[in-house]
């Protein structure tokens, strides 16, 4: 059994007190505007204090209240984070606006 | 046979060592503990450098452009090479260059000016695909993708699993059945450009893996001609099973140089650490551990090394390279479990390279036809052919 490609979890709030109960685990995570339009995907490696908690509070210290964010805990976080980039560059057409800044060495897929 | 270093191995050995410990390891310390790639400035700048050494492109032939480097040599160079946290998959992240399995040295000169000689010279990817979702140690028997005769060309259809670097090549050498009726004689090996239309890189496959991740793909109705094809049609089996026996020593040299860097981190430990007033170095326990570890990397080098000279020499290698692979391969995931062992819960961490080595050795018994597969190999050598 594949496990799902593409992040479906429901959104929640980006704020201080809902990233402030995430695990210290390694994982990937996506966060989006209100619209849920996803403006960054990211990954909480090794070298992250708090593993997917350090990242989002990073994520809300830089953007502020109004964003919603949702995470994967994945101890594969580096394979699933570009498997998530490259599955919103097929479906999308492009990487996440932040991301697009500096993207990172990606390969194709045609996903399902 | 005697395996030790000449003088001019051993001026390699010591330049390639200290590549890996000046250039290599210094940069990877400020990556994430399971990264594959350096920067791209960092990779051209030490391209650079391999190339200045006299040493990129390390397995191409001479004939072909590269540096004339025997296989014993590249062996004992191989097992520096692997000697750091992503060597195992990524052996100094590429930047000694090479084409791996996609050495189609068997290709005609149109295939060669429009595969090999880019491929060769660092400008095009390609992947293997022979796995399938029905299995990947007996080819002959697994592969289920088809070709058909169509148009004055083929027409794939079908599936290939595991598959490393398909969604970033520009092409792949891939294995389908063109004759049914015939077993390893009806399989023929295409060459495809991974934008032909039917061509699909459907998923990334998450393994123990940190690097190279595996791929599925599918072929749906994917057209290619006549000129695609490698070799002969129904000719293909050989294709694969050659790459398949030469690969096994350069997988086994990468195994013993990790097993060399996890025992060389197990040592310095145990001399460093002391438990309930004592150095682990001093306790019987740690010794024996130790000197297990001495004799896996001795025997996995011994028959490496004897497998490459075979190979060397011209002689058939079957056999040694399939007891290298296992060996090297399982004595190599023994010693860096023993290094975890002896560093204790610091070895279980992402802090140092041997929770990585640990998963990625796993895979190696696995990799490249499994550890029954080789003795199997090694089983029909020695009974003779009324077994098979």
């Amino acid at each position: 059994m594949a496990l799902r490609l593409r992040l479906e979890k429901p959104w929640q709030p980006l704020t201080a007190e809902s990233v402030q109960r995430l695990p210290g685990q390694l994982g990937v995570y996506q966060v989006a505007d209100a619209k849920g339009a996803v403006l960054f995907i990211g990954q909480a490696g090794a070298r992250s204090p708090f593993g997917l908690r350090s990242e989002l509070q990073r994520e809300h210290r830089e953007r502020g209240d109004g964003c919603q964010f949702r995470v994967e805990v994945n101890q594969q976080y580096r394979t699933r984070w570009f498997e998530l980039l490259m599955v919103h560059k097929a479906d999308h057409g492009g990487l996440p606006p932040d991301n697009a800044k500096n993207p990172p060495p990606l390969g194709r897929l045609s996903p399902y | 046979m005697d395996f030790e270093p000449n003088q001019e191995q051993q001026m390699l050995i010591e330049q390639v060592r200290r590549f890996v410990r000046e250039e290599i390891i210094p940069l990877e310390a400020k990556l994430d503990p399971d990264a594959s790639e350096l920067d791209p400035a960092d990779h051209a700048r030490l391209v650079e450098k391999t190339k200045a050494m006299g040493l990129f492109g390390i397995d191409i032939p001479k004939e072909y452009g590269g540096p004339d480097i025997d296989i014993v040599t590249r062996v004992l160079l191989a097992i520096e090479m692997a000697q750091h946290r992503a060597g195992l998959y990524v052996p100094c992240y590429g930047t000694f260059g090479g084409a791996g399995l996609a050495q189609i040295f068997e290709a005609n000169e149109d295939q060669k000016e429009r595969y090999l000689y880019p491929t060769l010279r660092g400008e095009k990817k390609a992947f293997f695909g022979l796995t399938e979702p029905s299995g990947g140690s007996d080819p002959a028997g697994a592969i289920q993708t088809r070709a058909e005769r169509r148009d004055n060309g083929w027409v794939l259809n079908g599936a290939k699993l595991y598959i490393s670097n398909a969604d970033r090549a520009q092409y792949g050498i891939v294995f389908a059945r063109t004759d049914s009726s015939k077993g390893r004689a009806g399989i023929t090996c295409f060459i495809i450009d991974s934008d032909t239309p039917g061509f699909h890189v459907r998923r990334v496959v998450h393994t123990l893996r940190s690097s190279h991740y595996a791929t599925e793909l599918e072929f749906k109705d994917c057209w290619v001609s006549d000129h695609q094809v490698l070799g002969e049609v129904n000719k293909g089996f050989a294709v694969a099973n050659d790459r398949l026996t030469r690969q096994r020593i350069p997988y086994a040299a990468g195994c013993i140089g990790v097993a060399i860097a996890a025992h060389e981190m197990a040592i310095e430990w145990a001399k460093m650490r002391s438990t309930f007033g004592e150095k682990l170095s001093h306790r019987q326990a740690v010794q024996w551990m130790l000197v297990d570890n001495e004799i896996d990397i001795r025997t996995a080098r011994h028959f490496t090394l004897e497998a490459a000279e075979k190979a060397r020499r011209g002689l058939p290698f079957k056999i040694e390279a399939s007891i290298a692979k296992l060996t090297a391969s399982e004595g190599g995931g023994r010693v860096v479990d023993r290094a975890m062992q002896i560093h204790g819960g610091m070895g279980m961490t992402k802090d140092l390279p041997l929770e990585r080595w640990y998963r990625e050795m796993r895979i190696r018994r696995v990799g490249e036809g499994p550890s029954e597969v080789q003795r199997m190999v090694i089983a029909r050598e020695i009974l003779g052919s009324n077994l098979r």
